[in-house]
């Protein structure tokens, strides 16, 4: 079977693109018979469309277009081949051929939040990110309430660039956070490298998102990440399309999927720290601990979230994607 | 506008000392791009790719291919839009670098329409689409043309650094107040009423953008060629001092094309707008403005070469990917192929402009 992959940017980016390539390799290595079309820095707009069109006269039967830009050029696409399956990432649109896949991993900020206020000498955390939508505002509420549970004087500093890729603006805020006195640094782009590579620099630590691999950038600050294990998904995928039994569908694991997990701990992180860390993921798991457990007040001090109120996995999916304000201590703008 | 700086430009005379002795140019740039072709064919070699197939690959999924082919010619429509816009200032001397800005802004001013009039039919809403976008872009170029005009600032800088400020503009805009709730707050305008968008043919992407495009180049060359406009924009182009002696009024002609190319610009920004995007999006222009650029150079600002030069470009965008696809090549290398052309094609232009 031939598979075509689209990639906004760079396979070798440590991050976004990187984890989706790695998957696909997995996939390749799981299901014997495969050649895979692949095309890297393919802008989101009418281009990707030729490229799909391009992979399918190729002969291609399952199609990732792997950025969320791409989606409504691949739905131009899909409608004109229903036999071609294709699988978009962290999508909101669907067809009969046409499913959506991400993985949830608010509960892993929060985690991260906790070793971050434990590694924290200054007490102050930095947090770089794209944009101030609601997903990732909601992350760095997650990753604050995370450290505030363990350190509750921490302040977290959120700077966005207003793009997912601008190294040049990522290093300024990097080296920005560490002149204010930030020793920990976590990020919310496409590649996490020029952060973990400005931290590592500045002699702070670094807390990675997308990718695993990025931990080589970071020898000595490195704590851990959130990293995406795509492989075992798109082996499914492949092997349903192979059966005919592939289904549209819209899929969004979380913490114990293993699409989702825990980078390696760095060599800074001691034992007590990995021991808390992974009974509160215990906790989380068995149902007993929620991600945006109240109360949890706003910046200007209003209740935003009461006791008990966000428990289930779709109070939390409404919340993530209507969230539109920061927590208290946590220093930054929501526009 | 008495006293008019008009400050040379050398590259610019270097191009028309160089069309003086443009007789064999075709031939000449058949040369030099196989030239290209042979060196990148080291280059794939060295990657352990046969070059045979391909460029046999590019060939079949371009110009062999129906759909290959109506996709060069839908990358072809904004290319010859923005290489005009381009060559019709320069023929005046003037550098227009801010292709992209204007495009932007036609296609913010067309957005603004679409968006506002969902009411209206096809027929009114097309047309008046078209005129907004003529008048955002032909507004962006006509500051850096009163600038210009009135000697205070060369076009050159004050139109590269615009289409950073339109691009901003755009990203505000469809950031705040046009972002549509509908798009997951993915930063973009709401779509526009199916009566926005202009219509394709064939079922291929080709859309009504290609009449533009044509009436762009034909209008480009009769009024250059057979006007008394065209003959004073020459005569500008040829010598400011002797033109302005002559009593031809240089500033507004500067104000004039400078706005008329940035009216195109926006045309073009229009089109892709309504046709290929159905809305405004930051990511309108893939590039355009600078490559359109690089095509009117390529093409010495000639009217005809210009449709041959972004026939050129058209098939290397869209063959480009294809070398990813079927040969698994880097994107780098396929960059490598693009650049080695305009290098070699550039170096044999200053080997006769030296000569």
């Amino acid at each position: 079977m031939v598979v075509g992959a689209l990639h906004v940017g760079s396979v070798k980016d440590a991050g976004y693109n990187e984890a989706q390539h790695a998957g696909l390799s997995k996939m390749m290595s799981n299901v014997s018979g495969i050649k895979l079309l692949e095309a890297e820095n393919i802008p989101e707009g009418p281009d990707a469309e030729r490229v799909m069109e391009d992979m399918i006269r190729q002969g291609a039967k399952l199609i990732f277009p792997q950025s969320f830009g791409y989606q409504d050029f691949a739905l131009n696409v899909a409608k004109k081949y229903p036999d071609v399956k294709f699988e978009h990432p962290a999508g909101y649109k669907s067809a009969d051929n046409f499913g959506t896949y991400w993985a949830s991993s608010h509960d892993l900020s929060y985690l991260l939040g906790m070793a971050a206020g434990k590694a924290t000498k200054t007490n102050k955390l930095g947090f770089v990110a794209g944009f101030p939508i609601p997903q990732i505002l909601a992350t760095v509420n997650a990753f604050h309430q995370g450290a505030r549970s363990v350190n509750p004087n921490v302040t977290t500093h959120a700077v966005f660039n207003g793009s997912w890729v601008d190294p040049g603006k990522e290093a300024t805020a990097t080296n920005a956070l560490a002149d204010e006195g930030v020793d920990v640094v976590t990020m919310v782009v496409d590649s996490p490298i020029t952060v973990v590579q400005t931290a590592e620099k500045r002699g702070i630590h670094s807390i990675g998102y997308h990718y695993a691999g990025v931990s080589q950038f970071a020898p000595k600050g490195w704590v851990s990440g959130v990293t995406f294990e795509w492989g075992d998904m798109f082996t499914q995928f492949a092997n349903d399309t192979i059966a005919g039994t592939w289904k549209s569908q819209s899929l969004l694991p979380g913490l114990g999927s293993g699409t989702v997990k825990l980078a390696d701990w760095g060599k800074s992180v001691p034992q007590a720290v990995r021991d808390q860390v992974a009974s509160e993921q215990n906790a989380f798991l068995a149902g007993t601990k929620h991600v945006f457990q109240g109360p949890v007040y706003d910046q200007q001090g209003k209740l935003r979230i009461k006791a008990d109120e966000i428990t289930t996995p779709a109070a939390e999916g409404t919340f993530i994607n209507t969230c539109d304000w920061l927590a208290q201590g946590v220093i930054g703008q929501t526009k | 506008m008495a006293d008019v700086h008009v400050v040379r430009n050398p590259l610019a005379d270097a191009f028309r000392r160089e069309r003086l002795q443009n007789l064999a140019a075709p031939l000449k740039w058949a040369a030099w791009i196989a030239l290209a072709f042979g060196i990148f064919s080291v280059i794939l070699l060295a990657y352990g790719r046969d070059p045979v197939q391909a460029y046999s690959d590019i060939f079949n999924n371009t110009l062999a291919s129906s759909y290959g082919m109506s996709e060069v010619i839908t990358k072809m429509i904004p290319l010859v839009i923005m290489a005009v816009a381009v060559a019709l200032p320069a023929r005046l001397g003037l550098v227009n670098v801010g292709g992209e800005g204007q495009l932007y802004m036609g296609g913010l001013f067309a957005s603004w329409g679409a968006l506002t009039f969902t009411h209206l039919p096809a027929w009114l809403l097309l047309p008046f689409m078209g005129l907004l976008g003529f008048a955002g872009g032909a507004l962006w170029a006509a500051i850096p043309a009163f600038l210009r005009a009135k000697g205070w600032l060369l076009e050159v800088f004050s139109t590269l650094v615009l289409n950073y400020v339109a691009i901003l503009a755009i990203e505000v805009i469809v950031f705040g107040p046009w972002r549509d709730p509908a798009s997951a707050n993915y930063p973009q305008s709401a779509q526009f009423v199916a009566a926005g968008w202009l219509p394709t043919f064939f079922g291929t992407r080709i859309h009504l953008g290609i009449a533009i495009a044509v009436v762009a180049v034909t209008i480009f060359y009769f009024v250059l060629k057979r006007t008394r406009w065209g003959l004073e924009i020459r005569a500008i182009g040829g010598n400011p001092e002797a033109a302005r002696r002559n009593g031809i009024p240089i500033g507004w002609y500067i104000v004039l094309v400078l706005a008329v190319a940035g009216g195109l610009a926006g045309l073009a920004g229009m089109a892709e707008a309504s046709a290929v995007y159905h809305r405004l999006s930051p990511g309108l222009s893939s590039g355009y403005g600078f490559v359109g650029f690089l095509v009117s150079w390529l093409a010495g600002h000639r009217p005809w070469a210009i449709i041959a030069v972004a026939f050129l470009m058209a098939v290397l965008i869209t063959g480009g990917d294809i070398l990813q696809i079927s040969q698994g090549l880097p994107y780098a290398a396929v960059n490598v192929l693009m650049a080695l052309i305009l290098l070699v094609v550039l170096a044999g232009r200053t080997v006769r402009v030296a000569r």
